[in-house]
């Protein structure tokens, strides 16, 4: 299929990009840090429209509110059912303020956390589109138990049954990107970052100097390639030339065949199966060192050498 | 004693001290002698005796790992377990310093290996095991080392049969580690999930500071979770909510009273009190050794299911032609 087509250009891109990421150049990441978050990127609902012939949104997490940061609900994809759930992030000024910037709040979490429910009750596969800068860090969400939200989000998508793919399609930044990041299978878009914290974030914290985001941005170098050596992301969903920006059909085109194609791996495999590859891939990740058990367990791996 | 109409003679220079008590930096040292609330003192022993916390005012101190298990255990001690992990640097990690250099340092001022210490011990005379978390080393920070100790800590107590007790103190994921930190929350929620299949209860004890990436994660998963006084529960801190939205936010804001009213924990419990509440719980909370969990037939369905023979054979012998009415069906 087309599979192939992208498949050795992907192959390519990732060992050119291997390459580099073993020698950073600051405005490398940089670059890519600002094309994970550029305005004219496609969000959570521009690839769900576009990969699935019908969808159904959902709202409200039936306690409290309906979060606009985040969207859920079912989708018609390849003639079956899809649960998507993804944040979103808005486009002009308006619509941003609406979508609170894709921080989502203890609601958002729990909306899809509901959704997550049926889609297991009805034996739906659940696929996740990460893009967020963080959960939304407020007062009231505090108070509502944001951290709670998070948590029990991620305790439930280890739990389901069901297959699960999380997609990480622009910014994946803290505890608000993982609250959607445990499934099966995570791909990355090329110039999608994922890092335990924004740069702007990492820059207040460790330099105590905000305007450090470049310097933080290197040396947490949370791009595409780095990830998947670190074992943290599964593939790397190449875009199309010049970034997923710049034509969104093709970018949605690409995603639904790795989408597609996971999602057929994961339907091969029984239920009991995938979740106990699903602990033992998260139980892998972070290299240390143990003295008894001789080297570290080394996560992830090593990108051999073009040619 | 009141003041008022008593000559009172005090130095200019303690007069001076006073004017400026207010505008003094409130800067917390596991080892002060001096109380910041209410400014008695303590000798290090009478600290220790007093489990950190000033008996005038009750304010609680920061305590350590170690000094902690010995807090919560029996006299007799507690063994530690997998206390020669150490950190490893995947990303070649540098801010203002080089990662290795600050572990290493860590490791120096603190004595301890990593920001956890798992341990086996008895609290109250019931065996537990315990993940206790130490601010003092880098923060308190969740990176691989953390995760993995409080993984294992949670299959070994799934293991033996016996409750968990996590005590949390930390900032969050540790940064150094990056993507890989941010990681170790997954890793930690899906161990706890081993304690549920053994049917063992976590009880989470939230010290000052409980924030980021460990409130997130399995700190707020305990099936019974408690809040040391004035202890700080946030996923996002003050200071960033304040920065990001403008918002003022109340003193008091994510402080363990707090969250209490806000329905995020179950008792706001004084520490003097905390071994003896763990104990109790535990106690509570332990199920007998011949319940239906164990395989055996449970007891009460077996009752039940004696009354309804009972029962049906009476109806049996009611029914007209009773004679016949051998067949159960």
């Amino acid at each position: 299929m087309s599979d192939k087509k992208h498949g050795g250009r992907f192959v390519r891109r990732i060992a050119g990009k291997g390459r580099r990421a073993a020698e950073p150049s600051g405005d490398d990441l940089w670059e890519s840090v600002q094309m994970a978050r550029h305005a004219e990127r496609p969000y959570t609902l521009d690839y769900i429209t576009r990969m699935c012939s019908d969808f159904e949104e959902v709202h409200g997490d039936r306690l409290y509110g309906d979060d606009a940061a985040l969207v859920a609900g079912f989708g018609r994809y390849h003639d079956r059912p899809v649960a998507f759930i993804g944040q979103q992030k808005g486009r002009d000024t308006k619509e941003r303020t609406y979508r609170n910037f894709g921080m989502a709040g203890p609601e958002g979490y729990r909306k899809a956390m509901r959704v997550m429910e049926i889609a297991n009750r009805l034996g739906i596969p659940v696929v996740t589109l990460i893009d967020t800068p963080g959960a939304f860090p407020g007062a009231s969400a505090e108070e509502r138990g944001q951290g709670g939200a998070i948590s029990r989000s991620i305790q439930m998508m280890w739990r389901l049954d069901v297959p699960t793919i999380a997609v990480v399609i622009g910014e994946g930044s803290s505890g608000g990107a993982l609250g959607l990041g445990v499934a099966d299978r995570v791909l990355m878009l090329e110039n999608g970052t994922y890092s335990v914290i924004s740069p702007e974030g990492a820059s207040a914290i460790l330099w105590r100097d905000a305007g450090k985001a470049r310097l933080a941005a290197q040396a947490f170098k949370p791009t595409a390639a780095n990830c998947y050596r670190w074992g943290v992301v599964d593939a790397v969903v190449p875009e199309p030339e010049g970034g997923a920006h710049t034509d969104h059909e093709q970018a949605a085109e690409i995603l639904d065949q790795y989408l597609h194609r996971a999602l057929g791996d994961l339907d091969a495999l029984p239920a009991a199966d995938r979740k106990r590859a699903r602990r033992d891939r998260f139980r892998r990740l972070g290299p240390l060192r143990d003295p008894e058990g001789g080297l570290g367990m080394a996560a992830g791996r090593e990108i051999p050498p073009p040619g | 004693m009141s003041k008022v109409g008593r000559n009172i003679h005090v130095s200019v220079d303690r007069l001076r001290q006073l004017a400026h008590r207010d505008a003094r930096p409130r800067k917390i040292k596991a080892d002060a002698g001096t109380c910041p609330k209410c400014d008695s003192h303590y000798s290090a022993d009478e600290m220790r005796r007093n489990l950190r916390v000033c008996p005038a005012c009750g304010h609680h101190f920061p305590v350590t790992a170690r000094e902690r298990l010995e807090q919560l255990g029996e006299p007799g001690g507690y063994v530690e377990l997998w206390g020669d992990l150490r950190a490893a640097d995947p990303l070649q990690f540098t801010d203002l310093r080089p990662y290795t250099e600050r572990i290493a340092e860590a490791e120096k001022s603190t004595g301890m290996g990593e920001a956890i210490v798992c341990a086996e011990l008895e609290v109250r005379r019931a065996p537990a095991i315990a993940a206790v978390m130490d601010f003092t080393f880098m923060g308190g920070s969740m990176g691989a080392v953390v995760g993995e100790k409080f993984a294992r800590a949670c299959d070994y107590a799934a293991q033996k049969g016996v409750p968990l007790i996590v005590v949390a103190a930390s900032g969050g994921a540790r940064m150094q580690e990056g993507t890989l930190a941010l990681m170790q929350m997954a890793k930690t929620v899906i161990a706890l999930d081993a304690l549920a299949e053994a049917r063992v209860p976590v009880i989470v004890v939230l010290a000052h500071p409980t924030t980021g990436g460990v409130w997130a994660s399995f700190a707020s998963l305990g099936d019974i979770t408690y809040a040391e006084p004035g202890a700080l529960i946030a996923f996002s801190g003050p200071r960033v909510i304040e920065e990001t939205t403008r918002e003022v936010l109340p003193a008091d804001f994510g402080r363990a009273e707090r969250q209490l009213a806000n329905g995020q924990v179950d008792a706001v419990v004084d520490r003097r009190e905390l071994a003896e509440r763990i104990g109790r719980v535990l106690h509570i909370l332990r199920r007998p050794e011949t319940d239906g969990t164990t395989g055996t037939a449970p007891p009460g369905l077996q009752w039940a299911q004696d009354g309804a023979q009972k029962v049906k054979s009476m109806m049996d012998r009611m029914r007209p032609g009773a004679t016949d009415s051998g067949s159960g069906g």
